[in-house]
């Protein structure tokens, strides 16, 4: 063990000020594809000047164990990030926040288990508080990402899990909360920030156990969210300005793609947290006419006949795996000089994002990859529209039947174009559990089927 | 089983309810198919085209009525062939039960299921079998045709070297099927169009063909066509009176007038006066496609072409679709095959006859011994012609107020949420000692910084953000470096972990994200 106070503690702020601002342009830079590829290095070197000007600071020995935790983490890092499938990538953000939420909670525990002088009575309280919050915010981000990593994974029920009186029991927990703050900043004694941290597992496990299916986009934002204030609050904690510049970024990215996905359903973020999906609030129209069904025949044809094409993916072919066939499948098509396109609503999929992530995955070029807003008034003029494992994102209900639970919810309108397909495993309904009257309508047909089997029949039929 | 068709015996039928290409689709259900000779020869389709699709050729009718288990005509069968009904059989036409007690009671005696066309219910399922539909569509467009050879002028308004032509001004009264294909056609051929119907809610679909469509200063709640299953229904007296009054007003101005108004079971109403007519112009054409059932206009007689004293033409043929023979075999043996592709669900060649299906049912006339004529009401509803409401167009005025209003909303939102945000940090900074407000004012700024950066973030780049949010979010790591070398063992093994999950968070984290931007690429 050897000192390496290299660096006085004012070159090691000026090295955090330097890191911040690349962290903020390492951001900035995701406004577009192209700038996004560098802006990574931005981030990359960020993070290597504050690692290296923190270690040759004042206060940190270089040690065996310091040496051993970096390389094994390094090395998991790597490999984890080299193994994962683009579908699994809804997992592997949320297995991460579960890490920075540990990470706040043991950094809070050692910071009470270490002894403090304080010049004031004020500061010390001050500083009890950050401890406090940081370790109930990291606690319910770990749990929380623990268990959405589960469901996400498929290793949990992915359904709503409501336990009778679930609001009494938050509630119960934040009043022991508070109490134990209080008791803890009394000076009761360390205790209760254990007892504390166990009702903070308990809370986040609960929460996120509450919110189910197709409201997991904004449940990974909103831990998003957590992991960034529970690294503001240990930045409080420890005085470090660079760990409060970066929770507060990460903090309000997660604020505000919680926000744009409740916005895409048309629900508050309140209801949504407190989980639970609305019954519906009065009856709801009732759907008349049948599902035709077609086959591959039929389907090739139509698109052969096609001059614009519109792909809306979904969740489901993300399970089925079939962006790779669905690429190919536009390949051809585009090759015989159709205008072929894709429509992505922006809850589609488990996480924000998630759709444009498989299909770049699969080589679709992103400048035919086009949001909601881009593409609805286009529907008129087009030919053909292939809804391929989505349900609820192109539901007439939403506009149609003020009682349907959607009611208001923007969504993809797909029945204004001329023929519409939909590849479906069966008749059921999606996750919420609505009927859709888009597979009635006239100029829908059904391609029922695995996703990945039926793209693969037509790319047999379509040369 | 054997599908047959014989040759029609109307006089001047030229249709045929089988084509070759059908009778290859019929065997692809399973099923045989037999023709008896010459029956297609008027539509321009020989015994050898039969014969190259498969088809056995028979050389009389009674032999085709003996050996076919199903007999799929055009028109409603003359007494002769009543007589040939046979037990068991089906025989799919037309064939007008309202008015062929005769017909019904044969089949009924002989035990033959009677499938008629015209029965086939409007609902969307049906389409495909609406054999009316799909002859009057035919009729419309002849209309036109008809009145174009019979009109001494061109349709569309020319302006050429030789002097100005106006174009043709054409008024097209009921807005059925037929109604809707002579629209069409009289506007592609570049006349102005008018088109009249009882029902208020086809206006759109009028519209819709480039037509204009006659609205009546009349405010009664007109009959939904939805109601009694898409047909017109008879309209009120001064309904009627204000209708006819508009007419004879624009009488003067109109070169043609196609007439296809019909309610079902009903003489054809007189829409068509002769007072309009004596208003008309000389050289104008009227072609009433309701001849035969009395006529829209009075001096119509059926199955002739008139012109009366002032020079109007008045055309009364009732045989439109077979004057076009071989357009209407092909659609009419369609429909007769989607018929019988329904007729036979597991596509072995083995009819079921499913009275509990609704179309099926409604277009069964007789079986098995019964009459089964009028069938129940359709269980669902024929068309969903929803009275549209029209929202009222907001004036520029009262869009301004609602965006100001939501504007100063807005405003007052802002107002309150920064005097709260102020209020809070007051009370913080009144308690809290210097250095933890100089973190905070850290804190604060970085939290706006983010939320400026964080929205210019492309929607298609969420999951890359989220991943690189990953990634720096692993900064925890700082505060575990501090902890390591100070205090006891178990705060180090602690720090030691935090280390190492923190740096699986940062390496990982963007690496994934490295590995995402890459794959995205422009075509």
């Amino acid at each position: 063990m050897f000192s390496s106070d290299i660096l006085t503690a004012e070159v090691q702020t000026a090295a955090y000020i330097a890191a911040s601002v690349l962290f903020i342009l390492a951001l900035g830079g995701l406004k577009n594809q192209e700038s996004a590829k560098r802006s990574v290095w931005f981030g990359i070197i960020g993070m290597a000047i504050a690692i290296v000007a923190t270690i040759f600071g004042p206060g940190v020995a270089i040690t065996a164990p310091l040496m051993i935790s970096l390389v094994i983490g390094a090395g998991v890092g790597v490999v984890v990030a080299q193994k994962v499938e683009m579908t699994g990538m809804p997992q592997l953000v949320a297995a991460l926040h579960s890490f920075v939420g540990l990470a706040a909670v043991l950094i809070g525990l050692n910071s009470d288990a270490t002894v403090h002088e304080f010049a004031s009575h004020a500061e010390q309280v001050i500083h009890e508080v950050e401890i406090f919050l940081g370790v109930f915010i990291g606690a319910i981000t770990f749990t929380g990402s623990i268990i959405a990593y589960g469901k996400l994974a498929g290793k949990i029920n992915g359904k709503a899990l409501i336990l009778p009186g679930r609001h009494m029991w938050n509630a119960l927990m934040m009043v022991a909360t508070i109490v134990l703050l209080v008791m803890y900043v009394q000076g009761a004694g360390s205790w209760t920030l254990y007892v504390m941290t166990v009702i903070a597992f308990v809370v986040g496990a609960h929460l996120v156990m509450a919110i189910g299916g197709a409201d997991m986009p904004v449940v990974v934002s909103m831990l998003n969210s957590y992991s960034g204030w529970a690294a503001a609050a240990t930045g409080f904690l420890l005085g470090n300005d660079l760990l409060i510049v970066v929770g507060a970024l990460v903090g309000s990215s997660g604020a505000i793609l919680s926000y744009i996905m409740c916005k895409a359903m048309n629900r508050a973020f309140i209801s949504v947290i407190l989980g639970g999906f609305g019954g519906p609030s009065g009856p709801q129209m009732e759907v008349e006419g049948e599902q035709i069904a077609i086959d591959a025949d039929g389907v090739a044809a139509a698109l052969d006949d096609a001059d614009s094409v519109v792909i809306v993916p979904g969740y489901g072919m993300a399970v089925a795996q079939a962006q790779q066939s669905v690429s190919e499948l536009i390949q051809r098509l585009r090759g015989k000089g159709k205008n072929v396109r894709f429509a992505i609503h922006p809850v589609a999929g488990r996480l924000p994002g998630h759709m444009n992530v498989l299909l770049a995955e699969a080589k679709v070029p992103y400048d035919i990859v086009l949001e909601m807003d881009e593409i609805n008034d286009d529907f008129p003029e087009t030919d053909v529209v292939m809804i391929i494992g989505s349900n609820d994102i192109v539901n007439p209900a939403a506009q149609d039947d003020p009682n349907s639970p959607i009611a208001g919810m923007p969504v993809l309108e797909v029945w204004k174009a001329k023929q519409v397909f939909v590849s479906k495993r069966g008749q059921g309904t999606g996750y919420s559990g609505i009927e859709n009257p888009l597979f009635y309508k006239d100029n829908t047909r059904m391609f029922y089927g695995d996703a990945k089997d039926s793209v693969n029949e037509l790319l047999k039929r379509i040369s | 089983m054997r599908i047959g068709t014989p040759k029609e015996l109307f006089k001047g039928e030229n249709r045929v309810a089988m084509t070759p290409d059908s009778a290859k689709l019929l065997q692809k259900l399973g099923h045989d198919c037999v023709i008896e000779t010459k029956a297609g020869l008027a539509a321009g389709f020989s015994d050898k085209d039969y014969k190259e699709a498969g088809v056995e050729v028979v050389k009389t009718a009674a032999a085709l009525w003996k050996t076919a288990d199903v007999v799929a005509k055009v028109r409603q069968p003359e007494e002769a062939e009543l007589k040939r009904l046979r037990d068991g059989q089906t025989l799919i036409s037309f064939f007008n039960p309202a008015a062929n007690e005769a017909g019904m009671a044969a089949a009924k005696a002989k035990g033959t299921t009677v499938v008629a066309m015209e029965m086939v219910p409007r609902i969307s399922r049906a389409q495909k079998m609406d054999a009316l539909s799909s002859m009057a569509n035919i009729a419309g467009y002849r209309a036109v045709i008809e009145a174009g050879n019979n009109f001494g002028r061109f349709f569309t308004g020319q302006v050429t070297a030789a002097g100005k032509v106006p174009p043709a001004k054409v008024l097209v009264v009921g807005a059925g099927v037929a109604g809707l294909a002579a629209i069409g056609t009289a506007t592609s051929l570049g006349a102005i169009t008018y088109a009249f119907d009882v029902r208020p809610e086809v206006a759109e679909q009028v519209e819709s063909m480039g037509a204009e469509f006659v609205f009546l200063d009349f405010d009664e709640d007109q009959a939904d066509g939805a109601a009694t299953g898409g047909y017109a229904a008879v309209s009120s007296p001064e309904f009627r009176e204000a209708q006819l009054a508009k007419f004879l007003e624009i009488a003067p101005e109109i070169d043609i007038v196609i007439t296809t108004a019909l309610i079902p079971n009903r003489e054809a109403p007189e829409l068509w006066t002769e007072d309009m007519v004596k208003a008309m112009k000389s050289g104008s054409v009227i072609i009433d496609l309701a001849a035969e059932k009395g006529g829209n206009c009075k001096l119509t007689v059926m199955d002739e072409k008139i012109v009366t004293d002032n020079g109007v033409t008045i055309v009364g043929y009732t045989d439109f679709p077979s004057r076009m023979a071989a357009q209407a075999s092909t659609l009419y043996s369609n429909n007769i095959r989607h018929m019988l592709a329904d007729l036979t669900p597991e596509k072995d060649g083995v009819i079921v006859h499913n009275m509990e299906d609704d179309v099926i049912r409604g277009a069964t006339v007789t079986h098995a011994h019964e009459i089964t004529f009028p069938p129940p009401p359709p269980k669902i509803q024929a068309i969903a012609a929803k009275p549209v409401e029209k929202v009222p167009e907001k004036t520029p005025e009262e869009k301004a107020a609602i965006e100001a209003a939501a504007m100063a909303k807005a405003g007052r939102q802002q107002t309150i949420l920064l005097v709260c945000g102020g209020l809070l940090m007051l009370l913080i900074g009144a308690y809290a000692p210097p250095a933890f407000m100089q973190h905070f004012i850290v804190f604060v700024l970085s939290i706006f910084v983010g939320f400026q950066v964080i929205w210019g973030v492309a929607h298609s780049l969420h999951t890359p953000l989220m991943a690189i949010t990953n990634a720096i979010s692993g900064i925890i790591i700082l505060g575990a470096l501090l902890q390591l070398g100070s205090g006891s063992a178990i705060v180090t093994i602690l720090a030691g972990v935090s280390v190492l999950i923190a740096t699986i968070n940062i390496v990982g984290g963007f690496m994934v994200t490295r590995r995402m931007l890459q794959m995205f690429q422009k075509s």
